[in-house]
């Protein structure tokens, strides 16, 4: 299967990088997944898991609360403002990033705004349903 | 002449003063290679936004659309200068070079007939700009309470300077701080984040891209966005660059008492030589007369 190369960095620090099969990116108009060989594109994330596939049958989950994706000839980059790989996730991390959610959906009262935290809180707690907590 | 007493009691507290360098210097060389990987571990984040932002902006003619962080207010009537410094001095120019290459920034800003605001992050530079520019200063960020600096004091920087930009409070806005080179050099820099200056890009594709949503969308989550990064930046290069200077100046420090010492050590058994040949004499003479 064709690779290409992706880059997942958060502020912080650099999480992910190198040759993959595949991604799968929480893009804020829906989940997408993004092959070798992808248009040009350029989305902006939701909340949710990217699903990184670097072998066939594998793959790694990381949460990502919003972000970028961009897709160029050279690879796949997403600039995620959060990013906390499935494996570093404790139900504490968990119970703190939904207060937070819900605190920016109290704190807004534009629209928009107030339905992505919304949905942000949902997928925070579908999450945290998925990891058994 | 000092008394023996005297020149002991100097000594003494000199090496005091040495102790107390020295364990400040091996602090902040701790300090200094924990900020270092967080400045570097930033790199990457700031460096792929500006390639992502060039790439999207380079597709964009500025127009009467164009989101106004981009493209500016029109005038440059109200210059804002953001100035990082440290909370705490002993190290050596740091927050003196930040704050003159402010100072300079303003001066000639004012003299040019702009109105200047000035927002201060650290007390250092709080202190001193304040003497010359208490009626500018506006505001005043005390990070003191932050051990390790993290992306929510960025974040609440920017989300104040956003504030302001909306309410039309200024035109531009540059953001002072030391950049990092190595442990002994720290170079004051000035940076424009407001408009936002895009660094072209070499390599702009001509392939077409998709923006999913809009793109004028994407621009206007982006570019906040990009402020705070920015901010971020400077403050890990901040915090780098002073660890690097306080640790520099310390090892002056520690140098110059070492040398205080030997000299002193030196006068001090000069004397304690004198006095006990003075005796001799005396005894000796004594001895004569006799």
């Amino acid at each position: 299967m064709a690779t290409f190369n992706f880059e997942l960095v958060s502020p912080e620090r650099v999480l992910f990088s190198g040759q993959v099969d595949a991604v799968i990116l929480p893009a804020s108009d829906g989940e997408m997944t993004v092959l070798a060989g992808h248009a040009p594109m350029m989305t902006t994330l939701k909340t949710g898991f990217l699903i990184i596939t670097d072998t066939p049958g594998n793959g790694r989950r990381v949460l990502v609360r919003g972000g970028f994706a961009d897709v160029n000839p050279n690879g796949l980059t997403v600039l995620a403002e959060r990013a906390l790989p499935a494996e570093e996730l404790t139900q504490e991390i968990l119970d703190r990033e939904i207060l937070q959610a819900e605190m920016q959906y109290d704190a807004t009262n534009d629209p928009a705004a107030k339905h992505a935290a919304e949905s942000a809180v949902a997928q925070l707690r579908e999450a945290k349903a998925a990891l058994n907590f | 002449m000092p008394s023996l007493k005297d020149l002991r009691n100097r000594i003494a507290s000199v090496k005091a003063t040495q102790k107390i360098t020295k364990a400040m210097q091996m602090v902040a060389a701790a300090k200094l290679r924990r900020a270092q990987t967080a400045a570097e571990a930033a790199r990457p984040y700031a460096q792929r936004m500006a390639e992502v932002l060039g790439n999207l902006a380079s597709g964009i003619t500025v127009g009467p659309e164009t989101p106004r962080l981009l493209a500016g207010t029109g005038s440059d009537r109200v210059h804002l200068l953001i100035v990082c410094t440290a909370e705490r001095g002993l190290c050596g120019a740091f927050n003196s070079s930040i704050s003159r290459l402010a100072r300079e920034h303003a001066t000639r800003l004012m003299a040019e007939g702009k109105t200047v605001k000035i927002i201060c992050v650290g007390k250092k530079g709080y202190d001193i700009l304040r003497r010359q520019f208490s009626q500018q200063i506006i505001e005043f960020v005390d990070l003191r309470s932050v051990r390790q600096i993290g992306f929510e004091q960025a974040d609440m920087i920017a989300q104040k300077v956003l504030g302001l930009f909306e309410q039309g409070e200024f035109d531009v806005a540059t953001l002072f701080y030391s950049q990092f080179r190595s442990v002994i050099a720290q170079i004051p820099t000035a940076q424009q984040i407001v408009p936002t200056q895009i660094e072209a890009t070499g390599a702009a594709s001509d392939a077409v891209y998709e923006y999913e949503p809009e793109e004028g969308e994407i621009l206007e989550t982006l570019l906040p966005r990009n402020l705070t990064v920015q901010i971020f930046r400077a403050l890990l290069e901040n915090a780098a660059s002073e660890q690097g200077a306080r640790m520099s100046a310390m090892d002056n420090a520690t140098r110059n008492a070492g040398e205080m010492i030997k000299k002193q050590t030196m006068t001090y058994n000069r004397s304690r030589q004198a006095m006990i040949t003075k005796e001799l004499i005396e005894i000796i003479s004594g001895a004569e007369a006799l």
